[in-house]
């Protein structure tokens, strides 16, 4: 299924981009089976993705647990704990 | 600010409190001087984030009116990063809704603060006291 993903933050700045279409394969249907493929693409992504940092995840634009589905056409995004106010 | 607070004050019937939170750019930090913090956000999601929080508040608490003003981009020191204002009939409800809305903000709105110092920029680094200050609401 086709999605898109977005990375935010420090995550935007190791991956050097901020966007991107991909196409997954059908049994990548969580948030914590993307972060294990994504992880997949090198040290980099490695890095972010086994579970050694907090990365939190939204699906079009709600926060989501690890453990949440994702369908073809969502929106993921990836992003470290917020800081603002 | 007054401008705001003063709309509200003015704005409904029976408003008897108006409480405000600002928070500023601190020119220190982990003992370095701030020259700059840069605020990014994440366009669509920020605006749901923050009517979410408002609209909890407003199930939480006998309040009238709320207002949320988050900066983005590149601040300085002493300049203003929020402006939060609740009003109400009485202060006890306004001041919990406040405080509610401040902590949820802080752990769940998608905003992320970047701080040039005079070592350099870095990332500035979520804290467990804050998500101690919203786990503290949980029904």
């Amino acid at each position: 299924m086709n999605i898109k993903i977005l990375y935010f933050a420090r995550i935007k700045e190791a991956v050097n981009y901020s966007t991107e279409d991909i196409t997954l394969p059908n049994d990548i249907a969580t948030i914590t089976a993307l972060k294990n493929y994504l992880a997949q693409r090198g040290e980099t992504w490695a890095n972010l993705f086994n579970g050694k940092q907090t990365v939190r995840a939204a699906i079009n634009h709600e926060l989501v647990a690890d453990l949440a589905t994702i369908k073809a056409g969502d929106e993921v995004a990836f992003f470290p704990p917020v800081t603002g106010g | 600010m007054a401008a705001e607070l003063t709309s509200m004050r003015l704005a409904g019937q029976g408003v008897g409190a108006v409480v405000s939170f600002i928070g500023q750019v601190r020119d220190m930090n982990d003992g370095d001087d701030i020259q700059t913090l840069t605020l990014e956000h994440y366009p669509g999601m920020t605006e749901k984030a923050l009517e979410a929080i408002e609209t909890e508040a407003k199930s939480r608490w006998d309040i009238i009116d709320s207002l949320i003003i988050h900066r983005v981009g590149t601040l300085k020191p002493q300049d203003q990063i929020v402006l939060v204002a609740i009003s109400g009939a009485h202060r006890g409800e306004a001041f919990k809704a406040c405080e509610f809305i401040m902590d949820f903000l802080k752990t769940q709105a998608p905003f992320w603060k970047k701080e040039a110092t005079n070592k350099g920029e870095r990332w500035v680094e979520a804290k467990l006291s804050d998500d101690a200050a919203q786990a503290r609401w949980t029904k």
